[in-house]
């Protein structure tokens, strides 16, 4: 299926996660740039999108170190002695996404600076045969 | 923006203990408890026939007890039956949001006395379940698959909160010392002690069981040690609220019954509802909540008031970071600013601006979906002059304000009281 026919909807989105890429809508009314996408731009209030790929470049916004994480990274192998970090990615092209962050130290959060520069990488996880990829970043 | 179309009084409010208390007090056990305790604090009395309505604010008894539709049965065990009940949801905001619906059809003139019922009963799970369950309140889509948790969730804002205005982790500290000070005045608490009264009693059992005891200079020595463990950066244990079960009740009624149940009504000045998108990467900041500045702009703009005319507030101290938000989005201080207030004590029960003289969520507890009603006893208390030990404020207090926050800042009611 070619872009322009993908509807905008949550599952092409995460499809195209699950294809290592990073999709966002764009309004052709007004310009306005959905990660992730939207069908609706509610800017304009016109639902007239075009597909568009990020260039998965920005920058730290804010994060957290979490020691107490969710099942789903628990079941990743991450726990009090092994932190992971959250956070929200000010994508070049506008719009704010949260990912994991990874190459980074979540033992020493201090060292971790919002501004850094930082490019999109799609984690892998196996869990019970299947394969999962999950939107990350890391520095640049 | 609207006015109400007739004035509503709140004539009586109540609240069951706080704390762990399933499986020897459930839902319905604690629901009636704080019913009593709201029928007890209503000077003349009030009776299920006086009564038109029954508002249930709760978050997720079907996750937390897998029990749905809360209104009929919580109407039920009060005798209400078979008047109108119904539950009303917005993660933690759910009880507030109760509140203000029937504020808002006292106002209408559909009904003359509304129940507003608050009930969360968490420690029927297990923590892990728990945290679970109140993830279920931010965005599951995309943050959720990120790695969020509550607590990360604020500590992503603290974070950009710390960077923005230089705000550290010793000024979260201070919300903490000063709440669970308030809440050792606090019978209904969950957690009556001081972060000093903890220290005590963890020398206590250290030297009881023969291990070296801790030398802690003062209380900030102790959070920044390791019986303060790190939950999500920059947010530590007692940076957190507590896993609560718990139940308020509150009795609303339009004006021209107020006095058949008291010879002092406090009046509901002005009511404010806002909303945001779930996700942090929706929001237009993250160093503030537009759903509190919406809520707290309708709710001042009703009353006729400016934020420094509020002399006492409940906040939604979910997370210490969340009390400073708070006072900032709410025009109590300028964005930066309520830190250097907290540091001089202001925010204390002593202070030119007491802020959750009951312990707040961090120290009195957090039933989520009770919270907001259980806000509104504390201003009752406050405003009669009848707050237990000694906690009551010492001045006269004529307007008063609570602030119920949902989830991450997705919902914010706020309240403003008057007499
Ligand atoms: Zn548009």
């Amino acid at each position: 299926m070619s872009e322009n026919e993908k509807s905008f909807t949550i599952e092409s989105y995460l499809e195209y996660i699950r294809n290592k890429k990073l999709m966002g809508s764009r309004c052709k009314e007004c310009g306005a740039t959905y990660v992730p996408v939207r069908k609706l731009c509610t800017e304009c209030n016109t639902a007239n999108m075009e597909w568009v790929e990020m260039s998965g470049k920005g920058k730290l916004a804010a994060f957290t170190s979490i020691t107490v994480g969710t099942p789903y990274f628990v079941e990743k192998g991450y726990d009090r002695k092994n932190p992971y970090c959250f956070s929200v990615i000010e994508l070049e092209e506008g719009p704010m996404v949260s990912g994991q962050l990874v190459g980074v130290n979540e033992s020493e959060p201090d060292t971790i600076k919002i501004g850094t520069p930082l490019k999109a990488t799609f984690l892998e996880t196996d869990i019970k045969g299947e394969t999962k990829v999950d939107l990350g970043f890391e520095p640049l | 923006m609207g006015k109400l179309a007739r004035k509503v009084a709140m004539v009586g409010a109540g609240m069951c203990k706080f704390g762990r208390n399933f499986p020897e007090k459930r839902n319905p056990d604690m629901w009636i408890d704080a019913w009593l305790d709201a029928v007890d604090k209503t000077d003349n009395g009030i009776e299920p026939k006086d009564i038109d309505a029954c508002y249930v604010g709760n978050y997720s008894s079907d996750l937390f007890n897998h029990q749905g539709h809360l209104g009929p049965q919580m109407a039920n065990l009060v005798g209400l039956t078979p008047k109108p009940a119904a539950r009303f949801e917005g993660a933690c905001a759910s009880s507030g949001i109760a509140l203000r619906q029937a504020v808002l059809a006292i106002a209408s003139g559909v009904h003359d006395v509304v129940a507003v019922a608050g009930v969360e009963c968490m420690t029927e799970q297990p923590t892990v379940n728990v945290t679970d369950v109140l993830a279920t309140a931010s965005d599951s889509l995309f943050e959720y698959p990120a790695g969020a948790t509550f607590p990360g969730l604020y500590g992503t804002l603290a974070s950009a909160h710390f960077k923005k205005y230089g705000t550290t982790a010793e000024d979260l500290m201070r919300v903490g010392i000063k709440n669970h000070e308030n809440g050792a005045e606090n019978p209904y608490a969950q957690m009556q002690q001081s972060i000093k009264d903890l220290m005590d009693s963890k020398r206590a059992k250290y030297e009881k069981q023969g291990r070296d005891i801790p030398e802690w200079e003062d209380e900030f020595d102790f959070l920044k040690s390791s019986s303060n463990p790190i939950i999500a950066y920059p947010l530590r244990l007692f940076d957190c609220s507590l896993i609560t079960d718990g139940a308020a009740c509150i009795f609303l009624t339009a004006e021209d019954v107020a006095r058949d149940f008291t010879d002092e009504p406090i009046w509901i000045a002005g009511t404010g509802q806002g909303s945001a998108a779930l996700s942090l990467h929706d929001r237009d900041s993250l160093t503030s909540f537009i759903a509190t500045r919406e809520a707290s702009k309708q709710a001042y703009e009703m009353a006729g008031i400016k934020p420094r005319d509020v002399q006492i507030a409940e906040v939604h101290d979910c997370f210490t970071i969340a009390e400073i938000l708070a006072m900032e989005d709410l025009g109590f201080y300028e964005k930066g600013k309520a830190v250097d207030a907290i540091k001089e004590g202001e925010s204390k029960l002593d202070g030119a601006l007491p802020i959750n003289t009951s312990g707040g969520l961090k120290s009195k507890g957090h039933p989520v979906g009770a919270t907001g009603a259980a806000q509104a006893v504390e201003i009752f208390k406050q405003m009669r002059g009848i707050a237990e030990r000694n906690r009551q404020v010492k001045f006269d207090v004529e307007t008063a304000l609570t602030h119920n926050l949902g989830g991450s800042g997705g919902t914010c009611v706020v309240t403003v009281y008057q007499k």
